[in-house]
């Protein structure tokens, strides 16, 4: 009786295993792959319907179109795979942008120091603007979509009061300097920063006990909190995280554009929030990837820009990005379902 | 096959959930026109009969004969459509709705696509006189009714259309000693115009003012149906606890226990008044016995830290604690186990690895970054140690059974080693076989010195195990049982204690 079980332990568990590694190959396409399929389709119809469109210029290009709401959209990953979201990052840049400007054009302040300043104070009033965003949120039990939306104005009227509503520019030009650097003649600065960081977040995501709580968290809130955590000090952080994405995101703007305004950055959170979804990451917390946010941001990119090439208006081209969204969740409904099938 | 008379008749019926079988064979026939009450334990299978007849869940196998035709609903629908009709523990109402919209919320009157409110509230006073509320106004919203109201407007709910058989699972359990008296008035009315009742309650001495007959459930088995003037309290305690206990459960007569571990002493927490002081010793397995709501796990929680605390003081190893989150708890060498493992104890849609690390992550990384080989050493071992049923140990936990999901949180407590296991109903919902396997684990534990407290529906189990029983009744601590008197009808009468002077 009892032999016959093991024999037959063994005989199932041999098979799962080999249909178990099919399995876990087939997830791991599903996953990151089947985004990057979607990429690579379009990439391959837009060479072909725009012959301008798979240059080195407008491959730079590219880069540089997406590097900005990159950045943000690493931000945006921490705090929505906690079930979270944060809808004040448009307005956190201009805010940012505007004390980064000051420092920037103080011509008692030589140049070297000014921009370190610059990029302290811009990565540092994100964080603290983060920060609040998680304290409110966790002290009063309140949905951060509410509490972001009210940052959301915050933050603008801030800019439009401290620049008295008036755009800083004339920057120092080595600052505007490695905005307009590129290397091998196809990846600017701003590329190289952004995909420094999307590997950076992966590292903390996937490598430490920050990331494995993250992602504890945003599965069940509950069970992480009686195993003995301080489950709102994590929440905190990624929230903060956000903003320091955000001041790092906004001088990289500065340096592309040349220009610091109370009036950048509207609509970005959403954008950064579209490249999320679609980079496969649950609006209700717990599954994600910041290799799919970067694929999801590059996406929105390469639309926009390929769109444009083959001479699509500007109104269509917003009908099908808002589209492409709305699919590549629906995709992905599918796509969970059928992993779920092959997990049963 | 149907005889005259019966308005409901169960044929064998059988319900199985994974790993549990939740009815076993069970045959009971309710004659029409009688109240008729159901007993038994927490888990005894009382309210999955009840959900089988108004069509919550199927039946593996049986069937059921209504008003002597074959009956098999579908869904919750298809019963009411019978007459079918439940009043659950908790309310289905909504709250910023009037009364009568809340009594007719299935079915509207209308005038063309408008609600006819006039017809509304003229037939919504008919009921309400029903149910003993006329001098309620129809308009009244609900969210400004007492317990008692709201209880007699789901009744009258049921009643608002052609009700057959009402069903009502523990209705007095929140109500006041009048209120009680004026509900059984109503039910007795209600038998009068020739309602069928059946009705749950652990409320012993409320069999015998107005039950019929008494069927008692134990372990998804029907013990017997009997009259009620038939019966005394003493009887039916004895068929509601029964089974023989021996070689079920392992008790090690070497490991004693020693000196004092855990002292709570007057823990006050919202919502219970009552201080509660308890000791807990070197070595020993403490069982906490009582109804459920009668404060045992909100009493556990408390203590972790799960839930505040409004005074109290709790010592371990003579040093006095201060705990205000798991967090404290954790840190300072107590663990507890929670009674609902999917939505408070398992990271369900996360690996079992993730799952056993997640109590101490600084064992296993070095500035901040985890040492996966090391995770997965850890994990492997307590698979083999556990023997935790899983395709690997990256397998999710949502694909596990009750007993290995168990494990798996057994797994991340001794993981992380404390001095005091609080388990509240580690054995729910899992088979024989792993039962045995968790109550030898904690004698293990004892045998380390460990103190452990455990919380269970289970009154053979905790005598089987345990080396003294601590009771709950009603949120106060009702007695404490050494081994040498365990008795389980002393047991119950103590668990009954504070609901019987009602």
């Amino acid at each position: 009786m009892n032999n016959n079980n093991t024999v037959k332990e063994i005989d199932s568990n041999s098979g799962m295993n080999h249909s178990a590694r099919m399995r876990s190959l087939l997830n791991i396409f599903l996953k990151e792959v089947g985004i990057g399929i979607v990429l690579i389709v379009l990439v391959i119809a837009f060479s072909l319907g725009a012959p301008r469109f798979f240059t080195l210029i407008n491959v730079g290009n590219i880069f540089t179109q997406i590097s900005i709401n990159t950045v943000i959209a690493v931000g945006m990953t921490f705090v929505i795979l906690l079930g979270g979201i944060d809808l004040s990052v448009g307005s956190v840049l201009a805010l940012c942008s505007i004390v980064a400007g000051k420092i920037l054009i103080n011509p008692s302040l030589p140049f070297g120091l000014a921009i370190l300043l610059a990029v302290l104070l811009s990565v540092g009033c994100g964080m603290i603007i983060g920060f609040l965003n998680g304290i409110i949120c966790e002290t009063w039990k309140i949905h951060s979509f509410i509490v972001t939306l009210g940052m959301l104005n915050i933050a603008r009227g801030m800019a439009l009061q401290i620049s008295h509503s008036k755009t800083i520019f004339n920057f120092p030009k080595v600052f505007n300097q490695i905005g307009t650097t590129t290397y091998l003649g196809v990846f600017p600065a701003i590329f190289i920063i952004a995909m420094m960081l999307v590997i950076l977040g992966s590292v903390i995501l996937r490598k430490t006990v920050f990331g494995r709580m993250i992602f504890a968290i945003g599965n069940n809130e509950e069970s992480v909190r009686l195993s003995g955590h301080n489950v709102k000090f994590y929440k905190i952080m990624a929230y903060t995280i956000c903003g320091g994405a955000v001041g790092i995101a906004t001088i990289m703007y500065m340096m592309r554009m040349s220009i610091a305004s109370p009036i950048l950055g509207v609509g970005f959170e959403l954008n950064a929030i579209a490249a999320v979804v679609i980079g496969g990451t649950s609006m209700s917390g717990g599954k994600g990837s910041l290799v799919g946010t970067f694929l999801g941001a590059s996406i929105m990119g390469v639309l926009n820009n390929g769109l444009l090439l083959i001479g699509m208006g500007d109104f269509a081209r917003q009908i099908i990005t808002g589209v492409i969204i709305i699919l590549a969740v629906v995709l992905d409904t599918y796509r969970t379902k059928f992993s779920a099938a092959l997990n049963s | 096959m149907a005889s005259i008379g019966n308005i409901i008749e169960f044929n064998n019926i059988t319900l199985s959930f994974p790993g549990v079988k939740a009815l076993d064979n069970v045959n009971l026939s309710v004659r029409e026109g009688e109240i008729h009450i159901l007993l038994g334990e927490n888990g005894a299978g009382k309210s999955t009969l009840v959900k089988t007849l108004c069509g919550v869940h199927s039946p593996s196998s049986g069937d059921m004969v209504f008003a002597g035709k074959p009956y098999s609903p579908q869904n919750p629908l298809a019963a009411i459509n019978q007459g079918i009709r439940v009043v659950y523990q908790e309310f289905n109402l909504l709250p910023y709705l009037s009364i009568a919209e809340n009594i007719f919320f299935e079915r509207l009157p209308k005038k063309g696509v408008l609600v006819d409110f006039n017809r509304l509230y003229k037939d919504a006073a008919v009921i309400l006189k029903k149910v003993g509320l006329e001098n309620l106004s129809p308009k009244t919203a609900v969210e400004n009714l007492g317990v008692a109201q709201m209880q007699l407007i789901e009744i009258a709910k049921a009643l608002s259309g052609e009700s057959r058989i009402l069903i009502l699972d523990e209705p007095t359990a929140t109500l006041m000693p009048d209120e009680i008296e004026n509900l059984f008035g109503l039910l007795r009315k209600l038998k009068a115009d020739g309602v069928t009742i059946i009705y749950i309650s652990h409320r012993l001495n409320e069999i015998f003012q107005i039950g019929d007959r008494v069927t008692v459930l134990r372990n998804g088995c029907l013990v017997g149906t009997h009259e009620a003037s038939e019966l005394d309290i003493p009887s039916i305690v004895k068929m509601m606890v029964g089974r023989s206990m021996d070689s079920e459960y392992p008790f090690d007569e070497s490991v004693i226990p020693s000196d004092t571990l855990l002292d709570v002493k007057n823990l006050v927490f919202k919502g219970s008044p009552y201080p509660k002081s308890f000791q807990l010793r070197k070595g020993e397995i403490l069982g906490v016995a009582g109804l459920v709501g009668s404060g045992r796990t909100e009493t556990m929680r408390a203590l972790f830290g799960a839930d505040p605390k409004e005074s109290g003081e709790i010592f371990l190893k003579g040093k006095q604690l201060i705990i205000k989150s798991p967090k404290d708890a954790v840190e300072n060498g107590l663990c507890l186990l929670t009674e609902d493992r999917k939505t408070q104890g398992l990271i369900l849609d996360m690996s079992c690895l993730v799952n056993t690390t997640i109590t101490d992550l600084e064992k296993v990384s070095r500035k901040g970054f985890l040492n996966r080989s090391q995770e997965e050493e850890i994990t492997e071992k307590y698979i083999d140690e556990m023997n935790i049923k899983t395709p690997g140990l990256n397998q999710a936990t949502l694909n596990l059974s009750g007993g290995n999901q168990q494990k798996i949180l057994i797994s991340k407590w001794l993981y992380r080693d404390s001095d005091v296991f609080i388990f509240d109903e580690p054995t729910r919902g899992i088979d024989v076989g792993a039962k045995y396997e968790i109550y030898l684990l904690l004698w293990k534990l004892a045998a380390m010195g460990r103190g452990i407290i455990m919380v269970s529906s289970d009154l053979p189990e905790l005598m089987g195990v345990c080396h003294r029983i601590l009771v709950f009744s009603d949120g106060k601590i009702t007695g404490e049982v050494n081994r040498d008197q365990f008795d389980p009808e002393t047991i119950l009468n103590l668990s009954y204690k504070e609901y019987l002077n009602e």
